[in-house]
């Protein structure tokens, strides 16, 4: 049934929602801290698991797929409804710090993954 | 016309499939066609919405672009945090658990880095421009992490309304950059692979950033960085208003 994977999807999202709300209380901060990748921990745990088969197999997996399939339109829409107009009328301070974090952002991922690849190869070499 | 509006008002998010289906297809036309492929269709999808969400801005005075154009409301849903979140965790069906623990430390570091270096940029940026109180500057630092700890931290400051806008706009800056400049420049920063998504996700930070910008370089990578980037918000509203503020007020 594909609803049992549609089901067992927004039961992770809400799950992972309710956890990063309650990590956002318990640190005093007005915000979500994580929940949607919390939520997405959980649906990994789940198609990985053996006991949730029913849940992530044959027809109900297709549920998810479905989900999953349509980010990019709901990626689409979502650049639609962005405040373009804000973020332009901001002046050139919001866009001189804006540019700024990004250049230096991107400049930093290689860095960074290197530590990952360093890890991974010191765990691979005897 | 009045039959028209009905139809569309009452079926808003049917309209809104129907739009955004129509906005794709044409992208992937276009991606096909004039740039034979070069850039990527949905590359070309998002840039038309923001785009669109600016001329539906301008038109209408509004701040959800072009979901405030009444025929398009629907937009308005289909783009809005919960179709967003709930299409984020979808994508994360088929991960493979040895693959987020073997990027599990660079995650970490990556979303720590990522606030801290994006808050220093910020922060001098608006001290270069002359503010000179710890609360501009720190709100203004805030808005250059993403657009919500901006306004978090300035109203946890209290900052002026003008500073929290400022900080807004900052962030929204940098969430369109990252949308637009993440397919352009994910060959030479190394981002091809779960791990440097991770950290990417991590560095950046902002969700919609993140989500779109991945989405046009290569969707397989799509849940890697959402996973950390959703991190990210909460960390900065976390130190925004507290270490980082203590920092800075120190300094100044």
């Amino acid at each position: 049934m594909i609803v049992y994977g549609v089901a067992l999807l927004s039961a992770c999202l809400i799950l992972g929602m309710l956890i990063g709300e309650v990590l956002g209380v318990a640190l005093g901060v007005e915000a979500n801290v994580g929940g949607v990748g919390i939520a997405m921990l959980f649906l990994v745990l789940a198609s990985n698991s053996d006991k949730l088969k029913a849940l992530v197999d044959g027809a109900s997996g297709t549920g998810i797929q479905f989900w999953s399939a349509m980010y990019i339109p709901i990626v689409v829409a979502m650049a639609a409804r962005q405040n373009v107009v804000a973020a332009f009328e901001g002046g050139m301070l919001a866009v001189v710090a804006g540019v700024a974090a990004v250049i230096v952002s991107f400049a930093l991922v290689p860095v960074i993954s290197k530590i990952g690849n360093s890890d991974t190869s010191s765990e691979e070499s005897p | 016309m009045e039959i028209f509006e009905t139809v569309f008002v009452r079926n808003s998010l049917v309209v809104a499939f129907a739009v955004v289906g129509l906005t794709i297809w044409i992208s992937y036309f276009l991606a096909d066609k004039l740039t034979k492929g070069r850039i990527h269709g949905s590359a070309i999808a998002i840039a038309l919405g923001l785009l669109a969400a600016y001329f539906g801005g301008k038109a209408t005075g509004g701040s959800t672009g072009v979901a405030d154009i009444t025929l398009l409301g629907g937009i308005g849903l289909m783009g809005g945090g919960m179709m967003r979140d709930f299409a984020i965790v979808a994508t994360a069906f088929g991960v493979k658990l040895s693959e987020l623990k073997k990027a599990g430390l660079a995650g970490i570091i990556s979303i720590f880095a990522g606030v801290i270096v994006s808050f220093i940029v910020g922060a001098v940026v608006a001290v270069l421009y002359g503010y000179t109180d710890p609360v501009s500057v720190t709100t203004i630092g805030a808005g250059a992490v993403t657009y919500i700890v901006g306004p978090v931290t300035g109203s946890a400051l209290g900052a002026d309304s003008d500073i929290i806008a400022l900080s807004v706009a900052a962030g929204l800056i940098k969430s369109i950059l990252v949308m637009i400049g993440t397919p352009m420049i994910a060959k030479t920063i190394g981002l091809d692979n779960p791990q440097s998504a991770m950290v990417f996700g991590g560095l950046m930070g902002t969700t919609s950033g993140v989500a779109a910008g991945l989405a046009a370089t290569d969707p397989k990578l799509v849940p890697y960085g959402a996973m950390t980037a959703t991190f990210y918000t909460g960390v900065g509203c976390l130190l925004g208003p507290s270490i980082l503020f203590f920092i800075v007020n120190a300094l100044l």
